[in-house]
């Protein structure tokens, strides 16, 4: 506990929760400026990164340490950047709770939506959910720790492009500016750009709504239709994405920044991108399990795509896009089927919102 | 916290009258000032950046909103020099402009000057006039009194007037964490904050208070009211301070937000009413003014900072609700709410708080006749939200303590960032107003309100509110035995509510549901001319005001009850 409020955190170590391929890319760029240590929660990763300097085989910066107790992050670092996959987030934050205190700032990297039932109910055995069971991620923050100052990073970041050390660009955002400055100061450089936005909650959903875009976009690429149908695709993605995420409490703004539209085209534009993949091998005539048995890492739209649909049905609101993907993802729809109900779907105006 | 309330009798917390925080302030009182004016002087200062042009700028425009205040909009309680403080202002103003070969410093010594003038002024009008002896001669005025008008009207038979039966506490029902509230107050400093429905809430929460055995709490209360003599005694003597909302410029909100803060780290327990007004509507307030709030915030961590780590510098945030059956002023206040005209900045008092005669009057209507009124007191928080254990300490929600003091620190050490607290004040808002609604208790009369509204607003699916409110009289009937049975489904639903902490319900709540419409129906704003709800000789229930019955529906708005109505 020695460590605790002392006095200058300049020369204090930056942590990061997670070291999946975000993670790995995120800490590399901490470590060009600052001292790195990283939370895992195997042993052998821990030592693979004290050892030889990698993580599951990718390279890290040689400064980069690790740990697997939580407790001695917490109590070295001010600052922490969790990166886990939304599936395990909620858990990864209980188990930090009890060390966790008021000063520490968390900026998270993870796109994805946590459901909030109470004990014993699930997506199978409820009906409706209100916007009060989806939690994002800032919010499970903000539930399950006492730490307030939260923010999250969002933007174009595809991790092996990262790692090449490629230009790019993210946005931290967060209702404090503090914290938007502190997460500028730690990660800013010649090739990454940070830029900063107060709606939080907009940002966090750009890029959860944009993920499910992405999987209809490898669906298109998957039937080989071209260009201008993903175009098509991206504009009414982008409107669906907007209207959902107005309902969901984001402002309009956001959706159209780098977390938003640029973060968008990236993904409907990568063959890097798990979700384009997704959607991708689907269009070929894989079935979803087996594609979920190849992957080693989850495509986040997936789990999105279910919980909206839920969604979708307690509010009364349309989603084109969301519902035909559920359709094709759990019910067998074929992808083509599903193309043809949107080419089908009235669109009135191109744009009711701005 | 339970239902029931318990009949107490409470000691004073600090019996020796100069220990309490208001009377040091008010001895205190030209130094005080003096601080609030210096203090807001350099806030504002800052604000503008020190770029005498912005600075230049904000004394124009608060000089010229007041001369049009003066003249528009002119109280009885203005001082008589209002004119010419101000034309004093105007025409050091326009001196400096025409000093062309004065340098950039002297300007600015100048600018400041006038600055500082007009921040004592307004330091000096806010202030408080607490004086013992008038806070003593009210307290007993109005124990001694309306004990006695009290029990004359329910106790019957010669002697009545002397009898003892019946104490104000029967009438007012405090209920909740009042010891804890008590423990705290020896310890820290309260920031007491309730929901506002009526003018009589700021006497209301005075006598409870001091019923409690606390020493008195420095409060706001709109100038408005002390345009009324009688209110204005009632408002000095308890330390009320002024709040005038006809002034809107920043050179007169910054003062009072110092004012608040100086005095809340002065040790001086506030309340604040944070809705600003009553609430026009009738709902509990779910939007609250974070002005005075952020007050709160500030003072903690100025505590912080000057190093009072301890008990003594922590600020605890207790949120009160008050229900009533009836409101006064509930005519004026749901047409004000309807017909939003806006005109907020300028309000004219039009409602039927407008003079001493009529408050008397009511006054003895309300302790000779029926209807009751509780205080409902909740849990104590920090200026986060967090509820704190026996001990003053902050706690999560798995009771691991935290420190307060760590919400204000950065790289090691307590810092300033107005951004920072802004979001904080906002966090602190949300909490209070889920806090309201827990900690609320539920009447017959607002149950009663609540399901005829909602029935008659059923019947017309198709009408918007404004259609639904101009309906003619036949149209406005229920049936009785579709009105009790739906009043049970709601009742059963409020339970249910109960049961998972979100809702207090009045002990008489809990009778068979005949005895709890009878009930409501005599209390539902009973001292109006036009009654929001009647039953009439062939079985029926119906409304004489559909505004009304509105107004009193509105207390059990955000608990999701329409729901049971589609």
């Amino acid at each position: 506990m020695t460590l605790k409020n002392s006095s200058n955190n300049i020369e204090k170590p930056v942590g990061v929760i997670g070291i999946g391929s975000f993670g790995t890319a995120i800490a590399n760029i901490l470590a060009e400026k600052n001292n790195v240590i990283v939370y895992a929660r195997k042993q052998e990763i821990v030592d693979e990164i004290n050892e030889q300097h990698s993580a599951e085989g990718r390279a890290l910066n040689q400064s980069i340490s690790a740990t697997t107790d939580p407790q001695t992050l917490c109590e070295m670092c001010e600052v922490m950047f969790p990166v886990v996959s939304s599936s395990g987030f909620r858990d990864v934050m209980k188990k930090f709770a009890p060390f966790l205190h008021p000063y520490h700032i968390l900026i998270h990297g993870t796109k994805g939506l946590v459901l909030n039932l109470p004990e014993g109910r699930n997506l199978d055995n409820v009906s409706k959910i209100h916007r009060e069971n989806i939690w994002t991620m800032s919010e499970v923050i903000q539930n399950e720790t006492v730490v307030v100052r939260v923010g999250c990073l969002a933007g174009p970041n595809l991790a092996k492009e990262l790692a090449k050390g490629q230009p790019a660009a993210t946005v931290v955002a967060s209702r404090f500016n503090e914290v938007i400055l502190e997460g500028q100061r730690l990660l800013r450089s010649d090739r990454f750009q940070v830029y900063g936005n107060q709606d939080i909650i907009g940002v966090e959903l750009s890029g959860v709504l944009k993920n499910t875009i992405a999987i209809a976009s490898g669906a298109l690429a998957g039937l080989g239709l071209g260009e201008n149908a993903k175009g098509l695709l991206i504009s009414r993605g982008m409107v669906e994405m907007i209207h959902l995420g107005n309902a969901l409490g984001g402002q309009t703004q956001s959706f159209v920044g780098l977390a938003g539209i640029g973060d968008l085209v990236t993904t409907c534009s990568s063959t890097f991108s798990r979700n384009y993949t997704v959607g991708y091998r689907l269009a070929k005539g894989e079935t979803l399990d087996a594609i979920n048995d190849s992957m080693d890492e989850v495509a986040e739209g997936i789990n999105t795509v279910r919980l909206l649909k839920t969604f979708l049905e307690g509010t009364g609101m349309r989603a084109p896009i969301t519902e035909n993907l559920y359709k094709v993802l759990f019910e067998g729809f074929k992808v083509e089927d599903a193309l043809y109900y949107l080419m089908k779907y009235p669109f009135n105006v191109d744009i009711d919102f701005l | 916290m339970t239902d029931d309330y318990i009949k107490q009798k409470y000691d004073p917390i600090l019996p020796r009258k100069d220990e309490w925080p208001v009377v040091k302030l008010a001895k205190s009182r030209k130094d005080f000032v003096q601080n609030v004016a210096s203090f807001s002087k350099d806030k504002i200062i800052s604000m503008t950046g020190n770029n005498l042009d912005l600075l230049k700028e904000e004394l124009e425009t608060t000089l010229y909103r007041e001369k049009l205040r003066v003249k528009q909009n002119p109280w009885l309680v203005d001082p008589d020099d209002e004119e010419e403080f101000w034309s004093g202002v105007k025409s050091a103003l326009v001196q400096i402009s025409f000093e062309s070969q004065a340098t950039e410093e002297e300007r600015k010594v100048a600018y400041h000057k006038i600055l500082e003038s007009i921040t004592t002024r307004y330091s000096e009008e806010i202030a408080s006039n607490f004086k013992h002896s008038h806070y003593k001669a009210t307290r007993k005025m109005v124990t001694f009194g309306f004990s006695r008008l009290l029990n004359a009207g329910r106790v019957k038979g010669l002697g009545s007037i002397f009898s003892k039966q019946y104490t104000l506490q029967d009438k007012i029902q405090i209920i909740g964490e009042t010891e804890r509230l008590r423990d705290l107050a020896s310890k820290g400093t309260i920031v007491m904050v309730p929901t506002h429905f009526s003018n009589l809430d700021s006497i209301l929460i005075g006598w409870t208070i001091s019923t409690l055995g606390m020493p008195p709490f420095l409060y706001g209360a709109g100038l408005n009211l002390f345009n009324i003599q009688i209110f204005a005694y009632f408002m000095n003597a308890l330390g009320a301070y002024k709040v005038d909302r006809r002034k809107k410029n920043l050179l007169y909100l910054e003062t009072l937000k110092s004012y608040s803060s100086e005095a809340i780290q002065f040790g001086c327990h506030s309340l604040f009413f944070p809705g600003g007004t009553r609430s026009r509507s009738g709902k509990i307030e779910n939007k609250l003014k974070l002005g005075l709030l952020s007050t709160a915030v500030e003072a903690q961590r100025a505590n912080y900072e000057k190093g009072f780590n301890d008990i003594s510098g922590k600020i605890f945030i207790v949120p009160v609700t008050i229900n009533y059956h009836f409101t006064l002023e509930a005519p004026s206040l749901i047409r004000e709410h309807l017909s939003l005209t806006g005109q907020e900045r300028y309000y004219k008092e039009t409602d039927e708080f407008s003079n001493s005669y009529k408050i008397s009057k009511f006054l003895i209507k309300f302790f000779t006749k029926g209807s009751d009124i509780s205080v409902s007191i909740g849990q104590p928080m920090d200026i986060l939200g967090n509820y704190v254990d026996l001990e003053g300490n902050s706690t999560d929600r798995d009771g691991r303590m935290i420190d307060c003091r760590d919400y204000f620190m950065s790289n090691g050490k307590v810092s300033v960032d107005p951004q920072r607290e802004e979001v904080y004040t906002q966090i602190l808002g949300d909490r209070i107003v889920e806090e309201f609604h827990k900690i609320n208790r539920v009447f017959s009369s607002h149950l009663v309100a609540f399901t005829a509204f909602q029935m008659i607003k059923k019947q017309n699916s198709k009408m918007d509110l404004f259609s639904l409110l101009r309906l003619p009289e036949e149209d406005l009937v229920i049936d009785y035995s579709d009105f009790r049975s739906t009043c049970q489904t709601v009742l059963n639903r409020l339970m249910e509510i109960r049961a998972k902490g979100l809702v207090h319900v009045a002990p008489h709540l809990k009778q068979d549901i005949d005895k709890i419409i009878a009930h409501g129906l005599a209390n539902v704003g009973m001292y109006h001319s036009k009654r929001p709800l009647i039953k009439t000789s062939d079985d029926k229930i119906t409304t004489q005001d559909m505004s009304l019955l509105y107004y009193y529906h509105n207390r059990l708005d955000g608990y999701d009850l329409e729901k049971l109505f589609k």
